[in-house]
């Protein structure tokens, strides 16, 4: 199984999404993250679902996804070709004795300190999954007290737009 | 022979009248009101109403209730759109697909919410499962209580997400012409499908703006209908190159009324014809080239032509298990070429070497001039061997069944000569069981949209109210349905309605006692232990069906024997005002033959019990 990286741009209209999650979970495919927000065209809403399958099932999904009426375009982004990011906000335990530990670990990987308690940290870091996960490893010894993960939001490398397109214009 | 009372005839709503079909005349008047662009102050419901008229809905079959009420009252008033009052939404489902399927228009249902829509829900799969274009309305309770568990409140939407094409919940009175348009557009084009539209009663009672025609927005919806040349020159390569070709036909072809292009494509390349339950009627079965139905009651002519075959020309088919039996041991030698208006059917089941995605019509037509072009260059292989392995296979397996050795009367006898009888003009339905695979077997289909069954889903049922919608739609022809006693008693109080409505369907009841089909499983697969599979209707004779047809308003025959089985029908044939219901009481032991069971390789195909055919010395 590998993990891909889906762009779906949908006309933005209530219930889209119940009908996107819907297909993928009766196939049985579990979705590892999804981000929905609004695109240039207020009409448009950009999905970026990242999900772990073998090639041919996939593909099968893919095109059930374009039978949904108002799915207007699927792009897969390679993740070698596209600009990957997920946001990701945590509460480290960080007394006096520590926390200029935890700020240095939080300068190496250009994080950002976004609330500051006597007895705990708030952080902010985007990247990769990959880079994230590093941080958070780094930041394990001091303690965790809660995190929360966005979603993966992708975008191709480059000067093309997946946002063009008659499909697009008619939308919006 | 038993007939209704002369005060249930006097009730009769509609004695005579012809069901309405779109004439030139309102034609016309449509355009007129086209012209009209003035937006006129309407209710939800009087727009709703509008709209059907605009969009040629004739008939619409349905149930009033408390949330679609005010959609009722200007639909009293409608002389364009009759409404027939049905007796549960299942049947107002059904007829909608019947209607659909007969007259190639778009069927329509109506229900009220909660439990009539749910009520819907099974016929909606099943024309989702079929690819029939209907459109269902429900209402719905008031946009304000929507969420609160209110009085029959269900999210109709939301249920029916997985078998609708789309579906809608109307949030304005503005919104309705554009909403209803769209769904009438949805149902009917690409491949064709069930949408629901859901309208919470506020919506229909509100004053609100109609004007027409409306603008459709669907973006995100661009069937492709004519496919790639690229696709069909290399397609048409493969053809002239096939030694053993064989042209395997789904119920797209019928959909997409390409039934006299496919003869010519037939006629050009000479290759055998395999016709699918979904098919049947799509290809002669007269025509020297068909080979029959395949699939797991399908002729051991069809079957072994699929199995044996170097190339699959596969037209608006989707190698459903029930055809393919088990998928790695399917046609393991030939090359695929897979047309279909739906791109995800294309590589779903069996992966295609030549795709194309396009409407059979068109896809057909194409494949004729290229093909054309190819064998003009001289590029033609010889498929003599192969037509001569076939004739050879036909000839002796064909078609038959043998006399039950307890003196009972034979049911696919009675098929077989309800088909001579009634002849290749007529409508057929059935419902679900081993009566569904002999009336495909045994009645001889010459015409397209003359088959008309649950072939996807499977719906037990299907066959009184799905020959009531199709009666309707085409008045002018003879609709008989082909039942079981099982099927029967699932949806034959729309007898009620057909005998109201000046509906006359025969409906021929193949009572064997049991859940054939079902009980068939037993007897091969689990040691003849019949567990619930016993109905009760020949020990009991319980119900007595030609009392039941006599208290639905309809004439009632009986016939046990072979001897009365020709007069029999003809008796019913001579009855046209009135529903017929015969019960056809026929042997308990018959059996569905051939067979591939379910999930086994087609070459493990039986011919009757015990007798595989031989194919080993005539392997190609
Ligand atoms: C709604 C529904 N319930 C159950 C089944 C399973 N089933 C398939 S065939 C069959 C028996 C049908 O009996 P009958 O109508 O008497 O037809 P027969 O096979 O005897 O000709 C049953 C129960 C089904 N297909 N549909
Ligand atoms: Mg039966």
């Amino acid at each position: 199984m590998t993990t891909h990286t889906l762009s779906v741009l949908v006309e933005n209209k209530p219930g889209i999404l119940a009908r996107v999650a819907g297909l993928f979970a009766r196939r049985g495919f579990n979705i590892d993250s999804l981000a929905v927000g609004e695109t240039e065209h207020p009409e448009v809403s950009r999905m970026t679902i990242v999900v772990n399958a073998e090639d041919s099932p996939l593909e099968q999904v893919t095109k059930q996804l374009n039978k949904l009426v108002q799915v207007l375009k699927i792009v897969e982004l390679d993740s070698t070709a596209s600009v990957q990011r997920e946001l990701l906000l945590v509460k480290v335990r960080a007394e006096r004795p520590v926390r200029s530990q935890v700020l240095e670990t939080v300068n190496l990987f250009r994080a950002r300190v976004v609330d500051v308690s006597p007895d705990a940290l708030t952080i902010e870091a985007t990247g990769t999954s990959e880079k994230l996960d590093a941080l958070l490893r780094d930041l394990e010894p001091f303690g965790i007290k809660e995190m929360v993960q966005s979603g993966v939001v992708a975008i191709g490398r480059g000067s093309r737009s997946i946002t063009t397109g008659p499909a697009l214009r008619a939308a919006s | 022979m038993t007939r209704p009372t002369p005060e249930v005839l006097a009730h009769r709503a509609h004695p005579t009248a012809p069901a309405t079909g779109s004439t030139p005349a309102d034609k016309t008047d449509k355009s007129e009101k086209a012209v009209d662009k003035k937006p006129e102050l309407l209710t939800g419901a009087q727009v709703l109403v509008r709209s059907l008229e605009e969009l040629g809905a004739d008939v619409v079959f349905g149930i009033p209730g408390g949330a679609i009420l005010p959609a009722y009252d200007p639909l009293f008033d409608s002389e364009r759109v009759r409404h027939i009052l049905v007796r549960h939404e299942q049947g107002a489902g059904h007829a909608a697909t019947g209607y659909a399927q007969a007259t190639g228009k778009v069927g329509v249902c109506m229900a009220t919410s909660g439990p009539g829509a749910t009520n819907l829900v099974t016929p909606i799969a099943d024309a989702y499962m079929d690819s029939v274009a209907m459109v269902a309305i429900t209402g719905q309770v008031a946009s304000a209580s929507i969420g609160t568990d209110a009085f029959q409140e269900a999210d109709i939407a939301g249920i029916t997400l997985p078998i609708t094409k789309h579906n809608y919940l109307v949030k304005s009175g503005e919104e309705l012409p554009r909403v209803l348009a769209e769904a009438f557009h949805l149902a009917s084009t690409g491949r064709p499908g069930p949408v629901l539209v859901d309208i919470p009663k506020d919506v229909l009672q509100k004053q609100t703006t109609f004007k027409w025609p409306p603008t459709l927005d669907l973006p995100g919806y661009h069937p492709t209908l004519h496919p790639h040349g690229k696709q069909i020159r290399e397609a048409a390569r493969l053809i002239a190159a096939a030694k053993r070709p064989v042209l395997y036909v789904g119920g797209g072809v019928i959909k997409a009324q390409a039934s006299e292009v496919l003869r010519k494509l037939a006629e050009l390349t000479g290759a055998p014809v395999v016709t699918t339950l979904m098919a049947r009627g799509a290809f002669p079965d007269s025509h020297p080239q068909h080979m029959g139905m395949p699939g797991m009651h399908g002729t051991v002519g069809a079957v072994y032509a699929l199995q044996k075959s170097d190339l699959l020309i596969t037209l608006g088919a989707r190698f459903d298990d029930r055809v393919t039996g088990d998928l790695n041991t399917f046609a393991p030698n030939a090359q695929i070429i897979h047309a279909d208006i739906d791109p995800a059917e294309i590589g779903k089941n069996r992966v295609a070497d030549v795709p194309i995605v396009g409407d059979a019509k068109h896809v057909i037509e194409e494949l004729i001039g290229a093909v054309t072009t190819e064998y003009a260059a001289g590029h033609k292989a010889s498929i003599t061997d192969w037509w001569a392995t076939l004739d050879d296979i036909r000839g002796r397996y064909p078609l038959g069944y043998e006399e039950p050795s307890d003196g009972t009367l034979a049911p696919q006898y009675v098929i077989e000569r309800i088909g001579k009888l009634v002849g290749p003009d007529a409508i057929y339905t059935a419902g679900v069981g081993q009566h569904q695979m002999w009336a495909a077997q045994f009645v001889q289909y010459e015409h397209p949209a003359t088959w008309l069954n649950s072939g996807g889903l499977g719906t037990m049922g299907y066959a009184v109210p799905a020959a009531m919608g199709a009666k309707v739609g085409r008045p002018d022809k003879v609709v008989w349905a082909i039942d079981g006693d099982g099927c029967f008693q699932m949806t034959n109080q729309e007898l009620a309605t057909c005998a109201l409505e000046g509906i006359p369907i025969k409906v021929a009841v193949i009572n064997n006692g049991n859940l054939g089909m079902v009980r068939q499983w037993q007897t091969l697969f689990y040691d003849q232990r019949y567990s619930n599979t016993e109905l009760g209707t020949h020990k009991h004779r319980i119900p007595d069906f030609v009392k039941l047809a006599d208290a639905l308003g309809c004439v009632g025959l009986r016939c046990e024997t072979k001897q009365d089985v020709d007069a029999t029908i003809e008796a019913a044939m001579k009855v046209t005002d009135q529903p017929v219901v015969i019960d056809f009481v026929v042997g308990k032991d018959a059996m569905v033959w051939p067979m591939v069971a379910a999930g086994t390789s087609n070459d493990e195909i039986m011919f009757a019990r015990g007798v595989a055919p031989k194919f080993d010395k005539d392997d190609v």
